[in-house]
Formats: C-alpha cells, sequence, structure tokens
C-alpha cells in the first residue's frame, strides 16, 4: 500500500480529481460515463479491485480443487489485459486452508481485516466456509459464489451477503432420481454416498428419494456409505457385494472423485457391472481418468471403466470442442495457466470468475458492497452455464438446474433429454427449461 | 520474596503490559493475539504431561474438541449461558474425560501410550459425525461470536475483547500451572518422569501421579478448545484433526520440551508462522503446484532448521544466550565500569 503512494503522485492527483467529482456530482455512484474511477468502498481503488478466497490448495481436498481458483485467476489476468473492468484491474489473492475450518477462520479474517478485500469469492468447501459465514455478513463483505453444494448458502434472512453457485445435492439428486425413474423402470436402485451425517450425501439421498418414491422402481435399503478418508480409498468392495447380493442394477452415488473411481474399480474387481448414476463433483472424466490410470489407487486400471457412468451438468461439457464457451476458456487457460490440466474444476473456475466479472461490472461505475449484492440479485445473468441462476432478492441459490450426461469409454460426455429446473424443495415441481444458451461476447468479457 | 507473590506480581505486569499492547494493535493481530493465548494454553497443558510427567499425547486436539464440544452443546440449549459457566464446563468436562483417558494411559508405556493416544486423535472426532443429530455432523454446531460488556461502551472491538479473554485465560493456565511445577505435585511429576523405580522406593504413588497429570492437561485443552469454539464461531469435526495434535506438541517441542516458557515460544511461532508464509507464494511468480506447496515447505524447513540449530528448543536457546552474556561479563569482570555506556 505504502509503496503505491510514494511510487506513484498521479494517483494522488487522481485521489483529488475524485474527491472533487464527488462533491461535483453530490456522491452519485451510479452516474454516466465521463465520471472518474472513485475508491467507492473498501478493496476497491481509482485502479483496482481486490478480491479473495480460501481454498485447499494442499491437504486431502486438494486434488482437483486446487485447480480453481488459479483457473479463476488466469480468467482475470485476461481481463485485466484487455483493458479490466472500469478500467480496474481485478487482484485475486487466494490463501490455502488445507480444508481446515481453523485455518478458514483466521485466514478469512486476514482477507478482510488486513487485506482489506472488496469481497469474498468463490471460497470453498462447506465446513470450512461455515465458519465465516456469520463473520462475512456481520462485517456486510460480499461472500460471493461459495463452492459448495450446499444448500445452506441460500439464507437471504440470515446471511443476505452469501450467494451459492453450484445447484445444490438436493436439486441434482431430484433431477438425477427422475432419469433414473423413467430410464431404468422396474429395475433395483441402490445409494452409494458420503456419509453418514454428512451434508453431500444426505441432501443428495433427499432428493433422490424425493424423485423415486411412488415410482416405478425399488430402492434398496440401507444405503451403503463410504467415510472420505484416506484408508477409505482402499476398497469399497464390501459395499459394493452388499448391493451385489440385494440384486441391485442401478447404483445411485454422491461421492467425490477418488470414491467414484473407487467403486468403480471395487465392483469390476468382484465381477459386477450395474448403471452408475453420480453426481457431477464426483463425475468430471478427465479427474476420473487421471485417478484410474495413474496408480491413485495402488493398481493402473483402464480408463475404459467410466464408461456408461450417468451423470449431469449445469455447464458445457469440458470434451465439448464444438461449444464456443469450451474453446474461450480452452483458449484463455493456454495463455494464462498452460501448467493446468483441462478439466471440470478449471471450467467451474473460469465460469466462476467470468460471473463475477458479469456482476462487479452490472455493480456500475464505483460501486459499494451492497451495489454488488444487488447486481446479483438483479442481473439475470446469462453466461456458460445451460441452466439459469436462481438469484432475486428472496433467493441466493446459485444454478437451479442440471441436465443428464452420458460419459463414454474414452471419457467424452454427451447430454441426454433436456434441461431441468427445479427447487430443493420436497416435491416442488422438475420442469423442463427451454431457454437457449447464450454465445460469448466477441472479447470474451462481459 | 516467596514463588508465589514472585509469580503473581509477575503475570500481573504481563496482563499490564498484554492490555497496553491490544490498544496499540489492530483487529486482525488482536484476533491472532487471541489465537495465540489459545494455544498456549493447550500447549502448556501439553507440556505438564509430556515435558515434565513423561506421558506422550497424540491425542490432545481430541481433547480440545471435548472442551469444544461442550461449549458449543451448552449454547446450543442455553444461548444465554455466560462465559465463565462455558469455560467452566468445558474444563470439567474435558478434566473427567482426561481422567478416564489418564487410568488407561497409566498402564502403557512409549510407543503403546502414542498408539492409544493417536487412535483418540483420529477417533474421537469422528464421534461427532457419527452422531449427527446431536452434534452436527460434518457442518458443526454454530457458535455465536463473544461480544464485549455493556459497559466497555458500544464500540468496543470484539476482537480485542477477544484477546482480553483469551490473555486472561492463558494467564491464569500458566499461573496456576507455573505453582504446580514448583510445588510438591510438580517434583512427584518430575521424578516420575526421570526414574519411576526410584519414584515407587520413595513411595510415590506413580499412577496416581500420571492421572492427575493427565487431568491438568486435559483440563487445559478443554479452556483452550472451548476458547477455540468462541474464536472460530463453529465447532466442527475437520477443525479437530491429527494435525492440530502433532502441532500442538511441535509447539512445546520447538519451544523447549518441560519448560512453560518454551510452550508459549512454542505457540507463538506455531501460530505466526504460517500466516506470515501464507503471501509468500502469491508475490512469486511461480507454478501453481510449486506455489501451492512452497508456504508448507518453508514452514516444515523452519521446524527443521530450528531444531537443529537449537535442539533444546527456543527456550534452551534463550537460556543459552544469558549464559554466554553472563560469562562474557565475567570475564571482563573486574571492571565492571565497562559495560557502562562510554
Amino acid at each position: 500500500m505504502s509503496s503505491r503512494i510514494t511510487t506513484s503522485k498521479t494517483a494522488v492527483a487522481g485521489a483529488i480529481c475524485a474527491a472533487a467529482a464527488v462533491v461535483a456530482a453530490c456522491g452519485g455512484s451510479s452516474g454516466g460515463g465521463s465520471t472518474s474511477n472513485q475508491a467507492s468502498a473498501p478493496g476497491i481503488t481509482p485502479t483496482t479491485v481486490t478480491i479473495g478466497s480460501t481454498q485447499p490448495l494442499t491437504g486431502p481436498a486438494a486434488p482437483g480443487y486446487s485447480e480453481i481458483a488459479p483457473a479463476s485467476k488466469a480468467y482475470f489476468q485476461y481481463v485485466n489485459a484487455h483493458g479490466g473492468v472500469f478500467n480496474r484491474s481485478i487482484n485475486y489473492t487466494y490463501l490455502d486452508d488445507q480444508y481446515n475450518p481453523t485455518a478458514t477462520s483466521t485466514l478469512t479474517r486476514k482477507l478482510v481485516l488486513q487485506d482489506n478485500v472488496f469481497a469474498v469469492f468463490s471460497a470453498l468447501g462447506t465446513p470450512t466456509h461455515l465458519s465465516v459465514v456469520d463473520y462475512l455478513n456481520a462485517q456486510k463483505v460480499p461472500d460471493l459464489l461459495v463452492s459448495s453444494g450446499c444448500n445452506c448458502w441460500n439464507n437471504v434472512a440470515q446471511h443476505p451477503y452469501t450467494f451459492g453457485y453450484q445447484p445444490d445435492y438436493t436439486i441434482e439428486g431430484k433431477i438425477l432420481g427422475q432419469y433414473i425413474k423413467q430410464t431404468y423402470a422396474g429395475m433395483k436402485v441402490g445409494y452409494f454416498v458420503q456419509g453418514p451425517n454428512d451434508e453431500f450425501g444426505d441432501d443428495g439421498v433427499l432428493g433422490l428419494n424425493d424423485a423415486l418414491q411412488g415410482g416405478g422402481v425399488t430402492v434398496a435399503s440401507p444405503v451403503q456409505y463410504y467415510a472420505p478418508t484416506a484408508a477409505g480409498a482402499m476398497g469399497v468392495k464390501a459395499e459394493m457385494a452388499a448391493l451385489q447380493g440385494q440384486g441391485v442394477q442401478v447404483i445411485a452415488a454422491f461421492s467425490i472423485p477418488v470414491f467414484t473411481a473407487t467403486m468403480l474399480a471395487s465392483a469390476a474387481s468382484i465381477g459386477y457391472h450395474p448403471t452408475f448414476v453420480v453426481s457431477n463433483v464426483g463425475s468430471d472424466a478427465p479427474t476420473l481418468t487421471a485417478i484410474l490410470t495413474g496408480g491413485a489407487l495402488g493398481v493402473t486400471l483402464p480408463q475404459a471403466l467410466i464408461g456408461g457412468v450417468v451423470t449431469d451438468a449445469y455447464l458445457p461439457l469440458v470434451s465439448d470442442s464444438s461449444n464456443p464457451w469450451i474453446t474461450l476458456f480452452k483458449s484463455i487457460k493456454a495463455q494464462y495457466a498452460p501448467t493446468l490440466p483441462w478439466d471440470g474444476n478449471v471450467l467451474y473456475g473460469m465460469v466462476q470468475a467470468y460471473t463475477f466479472v458479469q456482476a462487479l461490472k452490472a455493480a456500475g461505475q464505483n460501486p459499494s458492497r451492497t451495489d454488488i449484492v444487488h447486481a446479483l440479485e438483479n442481473g439475470h445473468f446469462t453466461g456458460p452455464g445451460i441452466v439459469p441462476f436462481g438469484y432475486s432478492s428472496s433467493n441466493h441459490l446459485g444454478y437451479i438446474g442440471v441436465q443428464v450426461a452420458k460419459i463414454g469409454p474414452d471419457g467424452t460426455g454427451t447430454f441426454v433429454g433436456p434441461v431441468y429446473t427445479t427447487d430443493d424443495t420436497s416435491g416442488g415441481a422438475i420442469t423442463q427449461y427451454s431457454g437457449t444458451p447464450s454465445t460469448p461476447p466477441a472479447n470474451g468479457i462481459p | 520474596m516467596n514463588t508465589l507473590a514472585r509469580h503473581g506480581l509477575f503475570f500481573v505486569a504481563a496482563a499490564a503490559v498484554l492490555v497496553v499492547v491490544t490498544y496499540q494493535v489492530d483487529e486482525f493481530t488482536n484476533y491472532n493475539i487471541a489465537g495465540v493465548a489459545i494455544f498456549v494454553i493447550a500447549a502448556a497443558g501439553l507440556t505438564v504431561l509430556v515435558g515434565i510427567n513423561g506421558q506422550l499425547s497424540l491425542g490432545h486436539g481430541a481433547l480440545m474438541a471435548v472442551g469444544a464440544y461442550t461449549t458449543s452443546l451448552l449454547l446450543k440449549a442455553q444461548p444465554q449461558t455466560p462465559l465463565i459457566a462455558t469455560l467452566l464446563a468445558a474444563v470439567i468436562t474435558t478434566g473427567v474425560a482426561g481422567a478416564i483417558i489418564g487410568v488407561a494411559a497409566a498402564r502403557l508405556r512409549g510407543p503403546y501410550l502414542a498408539g492409544a493416544t493417536l487412535a483418540l486423535a483420529v477417533g474421537l472426532p469422528q464421534i461427532a459425525t457419527h452422531f449427527g443429530s446431536l452434534f452436527g455432523g460434518n457442518q458443526g454446531l454454530p457458535v455465536a461470536p463473544l461480544s464485549p460488556p455493556a459497559f466497555l461502551g458500544s464500540d468496543f472491538s470484539s476482537n480485542r475483547w477477544l484477546a482480553w479473554v483469551a490473555l486472561l485465560a492463558a494467564l491464569i493456565t500458566l499461573f496456576l500451572l507455573a505453582n504446580l511445577v514448583r510445588s510438591a505435585t510438580g517434583r512427584r511429576m518430575r521424578l516420575v518422569h526421570d526414574d519411576e523405580t526410584a519414584a515407587r522406593l520413595a513411595g510415590i504413588d506413580v499412577e496416581r501421579t500420571q492421572v492427575l497429570a493427565f487431568i491438568i492437561s486435559a483440563a487445559c485443552a478443554g479452556l483452550a478448545g472451548s476458547l477455540l469454539a468462541y474464536q472460530l464461531g463453529i465447532t466442527s469435526p475437520t477443525g479437530f484433526n491429527l494435525q492440530l495434535s502433532l502441532q500442538l506438541l511441535s509447539a512445546i517441542v520447538i519451544g523447549g520440551l518441560g519448560s512453560l516458557s518454551g510452550a508459549v515460544w512454542g505457540s507463538i511461532l506455531l501460530v505466526i508462522l504460517p500466516l506470515k508464509i501464507s503471501d509468500l507464494a502469491g508475490n512469486l511468480n511461480l507454478s501453481s503446484d510449486v506455489a501451492n506447496n512452497l508456504p508448507l515447505a518453508v514452514y516444515g524447513a523452519v521446524l527443521v532448521i530450528a531444531m537443529l540449530a537449537f535442539p533444546r528448543g527456543i527456550q534452551g536457546a534463550l537460556l543459552r544466550i544469558v549464559g554466554l552474556a553472563r560469562r562474557a561479563i565475567r570475564t571482563i569482570g573486574p571492571r565492571p565500569q565497562a559495560s557502562s555506556p562510554s
């Protein structure tokens, strides 16, 4: 901070001009294009916007997820290289909390109190981010696009500054359940999920049950659980054998990538070949391929194990090179983050960054913190997502639907059937979404 | 002056200095001062167990979880419970848990004790996951932040208040422990550490001494856990992982095993160091694989170098420096005026 002041006399001059402009324009923040940039909020200077995040860059949740923040940063660098937002460049600081709430708590306070961020963006993890959501809202710090599918981010009364991003697991469960009911009528369905007492697995089961009840399929009980610890990745043969013994033909799984791979490997090793229906977070084909073929499970396994897996998506498929968004983000990745792989995590981070830029632009030239909250609530943004956002003044849910997809033996995905949207209430209608996908702006910046 | 009065005077002076400090620093520093104070409480308790009494515990993080969950459950049932009551409840529950574990621990030696307490560190937090409806599962239990009492004024910083509470708790803990280790009980604990057979011959009940050390140590961990719940605003199993237990152990070894001052130095280092190096990687232009792991590598390297350079810990190094200085003065001895400014 001090170096910026000492090195730039123009900044001082700019501040004086800005002060004069405030007097002249009576402090109007949404003035016309001729107003100069002002330091309109914490973290906003005439030339920069500083935002921050906590991410698992190391530790158990790091594989895959550690790519998200560097991918977002790559997109911000691209925006900065093309003039930034209202001529401000975006400074993105992300800190490693190792998926540990104690660290999240401290590092979030560092971002707010010491780094003076305008907003917290894309903070990752349910137990981690839950430890700071009250704090951020008490401090009135925008807490945007949380990287977690917990429906706990949608609580406008208590947490007016917090916004979710990805579809919550109940929404996913409902739409996957509907697909199972329609496609596998008369068959026996079993569950393999993270838990017990884990919101990821529990919310998914809630959605699945909601869609499957009274349908033409039988649901096997009990639910088979795995605990997300390193020891668990040794194998889930017992769980698979139990489902096999019950004659389960379709396994619905809410699992993180390592355990999806373990499930596929364990079932194959006992000669059990049901249909696997796996939630989005656990089905990224490049990540699964790397785990299976890279020997992460102790043996090298064929990629073809992922062939036939049914999943869902709310973003374009990473393997769809004909999609203009994929082409755009892939080329930005190649230029600004060449060491990152091209997979679902990178796409996830880039789309979040794109959405943030949309919101920042809509918040006006000299935004306050509440301006960006209102911008998200009223923006009705369309972008790379194939489903709409649920944002309004009474709803802070992110994407509110998914489209079912099938993964081929070579890892290529194909969409199956229409896009559906729904809510996370029991019995809430699942409706077909007919909006047309948008195309990226010519320069790739909203 | 007797030990009690000397310690009392020292801690009152320390409290006065620290209060002044909390007015001079910013919000985030106050938050970190509270973090150090909480860590000091747990580390000082562990020092009594490991450094003084010679029992190893790899499971103190789990005992902190007992304290944190006691406080969180109490506040969930009765949100208006006063601070002092939640802290005491945490101390008592964790003390009882410590007594039970201590009885088992007193029968175990060396690697068996390490293994048993390791199992505690891994297993105990899983109880919270398993009985999710009571303990909030992986999401944990929220805890309302401490608000400063009304008489301090409405604009009194909540982080400064948190620092005051944690510092007061830490100073009281250190005061009590400092007196304990210099008492007859403390001497019995040391003797059990040095030579169990000799202790038995001297008529000391070895098991009783060991269980007592475990209770005291656990009670400290409970107090620290309770304060941590207030500081973090949430109590969840992931916050009390094995890493926390190992960090506590690292703190007392790096600080200087067996000395309470060592526990303080070690705590300061382990809380502040990760914060100082968290920005490090961001400022360099490195590939993300390297950048992500750089702070951890630096952290590890600093700890390894510290142990190589000061095998007796920071406190040991400080004592050595003081010793060398004294010898230097003695050498110059006959001319004391040499030390006065010329």
